[in-house]
């Protein structure tokens, strides 16, 4: 198959790596024919999750179709590179959405198998893998093999937020939910402080079944971890009558890069300040589309470039239910301390952690953040934050990291030397590795 | 009674876009090419995503005596067969392609097999009164470089034969478009070097079924390579034997 030898980076376009690149259109040339190879669907993780620099790596995106879609069962068979965006368009129509769903649908559904993404459900409805029913995998021995939570069991969890790492996911089958039209009932709480905030989250009378927190990361002092609560779930029809539905918003694009400057403490301390006015002054419910709902940041094309062309890394980590306010309190002090600017600070509640043995979920509290990166200082600060995260027995996701060291992966990840074992049988001498795998000395010593 | 299109060579990433295309108008669809377990994932992604008929079924554009009764069998699904678009062609490595042993198989694929079953579809719809044929030639048919002229004679010949069949079905009001991509990101030209203007194949493929609606004949996509190959094709010849193409 042709090659296509260049450079090529995650979302946060950092770090950016040579890399051979080859895009089959047929399922039958979805397989293992160099040296080591990683999958890529669309690219969409953050750092070197879906990198092999100097190596090869598998474009999936016109490995896309829709298979079988069980309209009755809401059941969804599709090949791994399908989009969330293609699934949404066949299934919404028809009454049925998505488990689990990030919060951008330009991802591959073998991207979300990979990473076992979450979204703003999990404390209700776990994570993506626990609606997947069944994979068809390509393994490094050339074979096709089917495997689930009881087929081949052993193999599923280890591919599921296993990182690509045990083989080419081929097929993906999915177990959707029903909805009964297109729109969301949502209703946003202020909060003017951290204590406020996880007051707010820990509510049972205020959660829903989609829950998020927008924290403004520039805050400090009394108001540190100020923000706004924002709750909704799928419409019922007597919310959404036909006529009443929202429409989504207009698409626009960011042409080119930002300059370094423009994203200065004082420019997003003024936005995070209007925006914690406007969002959370939205005291009534309302209704809105599922789109921009679930994906405000899809409606610009190319939002990556608000960063510049230096990059920026996604800081993203889960800190244990019974650490969760200090762990939290302590990153955003040490985060605001550094007067370094977040463009975005967000915080969801986690459920219990799934089979997934890599996978990142663990019942607690999650905090993104967006960290553009103007000098090396921004990775001492992230050093300080891996502690931070470590002490409170948490962990740093890795469909958005870029630069954990080997070390701290080990000791955020316990069942790893579990996932190892599973690895190493069906890929013994660890040919599937990308550029995240051997910085994080993921596979064993092979590679 | 609605749209139905026999799509020849379906496989590749401009015949599934043209599909595709043809699907979100509504048209029902009868897909062929050598790979059945490709066809059956395309057939039923179409269906999922657009909610039409498709069929499909084995076509080797090289096996001409089995063009006849593969033909039959689409009419016997379709009767109502409003158009077919023949997309299947095959570039191959060029430089082996000047062993004719290699070239042959070049020249049965994109010219000879073109032929054949399009002969067939002539004679169905010239009768009929009503129809049209799109076929997908190419740019390089239109002047013979080193690089590429075997791929480029044969479709070249693809081109003659068009017009040629154009002029005899204009009586009978049987359109007869050609098509003539210029770069799009195939498998074709996935990693190829040189390559400028490359142009998506949901956007060709979009073209291609709007060309339905227009009075054109012939149809460079996108449209500025009629500029170019315009061009190229007035090189003098004592200058153009000379060029590195």
């Amino acid at each position: 198959m042709p090659v296509l030898t260049t450079s090529i980076s995650g979302w946060g376009r950092y770090p950016v790596q040579t890399c051979e690149l080859e895009r089959p259109e047929r399922y039958a040339d979805l397989r293992l024919d160099a040296a080591c190879l990683i999958a890529r669907g669309q690219g969409r993780s953050y750092g070197d999750a879906a990198l092999n620099e100097n190596g090869r790596v598998l474009l999936t995106g016109r490995v896309n179709r829709l298979l079988d879609f069980d309209m009755e069962q809401g059941i969804l068979r599709a090949e791994a590179g399908a989009t969330l965006a293609e699934i949404l368009a066949a299934i919404v129509p028809q009454g049925w959405f998505l488990p689990v769903t990030p919060g951008t649908k330009f991802v591959s559904l073998g991207g979300c198998v990979a990473a076992d993404v979450h979204g703003k459900n999990h404390h209700h409805d776990g994570s993506f893998g626990a609606h997947v029913l069944a994979l068809e995998m390509i393994l490094a021995d050339g074979s096709r093999v089917t495997c689930s939570p009881a087929e081949n069991g052993e193999l599923f969890w280890a591919t599921v937020g296993g990182m690509g790492l045990t083989g080419i996911i081929g097929e993906v089958t999915l177990k959707l939910i029903p909805i009964k039209n297109s729109s969301m009932m949502v209703r946003h709480h202020s909060a003017g402080s951290l204590e406020q905030l996880f007051g707010l989250m820990q509510d049972a009378a205020i959660d829903d079944r989609y829950t998020v927190a927008w924290i403004d990361s520039m805050a400090s002092g009394s108001r540190l971890g100020r923000g706004v609560v924002m709750c909704g779930h799928h419409a019922s029809m007597q919310e959404a009558p036909l006529d009443s539905r929202a429409k989504p918003a207009r698409a626009r694009n960011i042409p080119r890069d930002f300059p370094a400057w423009a994203l200065n403490p004082l420019s997003i301390g003024a936005f995070n300040a209007l925006y914690y006015q406007r969002e959370g002054g939205k005291r009534e419910p309302f209704l809105s589309d599922y789109l921009p709902y679930f994906y405000p940041l899809d409606a610009i094309a190319n939002w990556n470039r608000m960063y510049g062309k230096q990059g920026f890394v996604q800081y993203q980590c889960v800190i244990p239910d019974a650490t969760a306010f200090d762990g939290i309190k302590a990153l955003l002090q040490e985060l605001s301390g550094s007067r370094r600017p977040s463009f975005l600070a967000v915080l969801k509640r986690l459920g219990a952690q799934g089979k997934g043995l890599l996978s990142f979920p663990m019942a607690g509290y999650t905090l993104a953040l967006d960290l553009p990166i103007r000098d090396d200082g921004l990775f001492t600060l992230l050093n300080k934050l891996d502690e931070i995260v470590l002490q409170h027995g948490g962990r740093v996701y890795l469909a958005k990291d870029a630069r954990l060291s080997a070390e701290t992966f080990r000791a955020m990840y316990p069942r790893y030397e579990q996932w190892l074992a599973i690895k190493n049988k069906f890929d013994p001498q660890n040919r599937f590795s990308s550029s995240l795998s051997r910085r994080l000395g993921i596979g064993g010593t092979h590679g | 009674m609605g749209e139905a299109v026999l799509i020849l060579g379906a496989t590749s990433a401009i015949a599934r876009a043209t599909a595709a295309a043809f699907a979100a108008r509504g048209a029902a669809l009868y897909l062929a090419s050598r790979d059945l377990d490709e066809l059956q994932r395309i057939a039923s992604d179409l269906r999922i995503r657009y909610g039409v008929e498709v069929h499909y079924a084995a076509f080797d554009a090289e096996a001409t005596e089995t063009h006849a009764a593969f033909f039959q069998s689409v009419l016997a699904n379709m009767p109502d067969l409003s158009g077919v678009v023949l997309a299947f062609g095959y570039l191959g490595d060029q430089q082996a392609a000047r062993d004719f042993k290699v070239g042959a198989k070049v020249i049965a694929s994109n010219f000879t097999g073109a032929a054949s079953i399009l002969s067939l579809c002539a004679d169905h719809f010239e009768p009929l009164q009503r129809g049209f044929i799109i076929g997908i030639s190419s740019v390089a048919g239109d002047r013979g470089r080193q690089s590429n002229y075997v791929y480029g004679a044969a479709k070249g010949a693809l081109s003659l034969y068009l017009q040629g069949l154009r002029n005899r079905l204009y009586a009978s009001g049987v359109r007869v478009i050609t098509i003539k991509p210029g770069f799009v990101d195939t498998a074709m030209t996935y990693g190829l070097p040189g390559l400028f203007l490359v142009a998506s194949p949901q956007d060709i493929g979009e073209r291609i079924v709007r060309t339905l609606g227009k009075q054109a004949d012939v149809v460079y996509l996108p449209w500025f390579w009629r500029y170019i190959m315009l061009i190229i094709k007035h090189v003098p010849e004592p200058i153009f034997k000379r060029m590195k193409l």
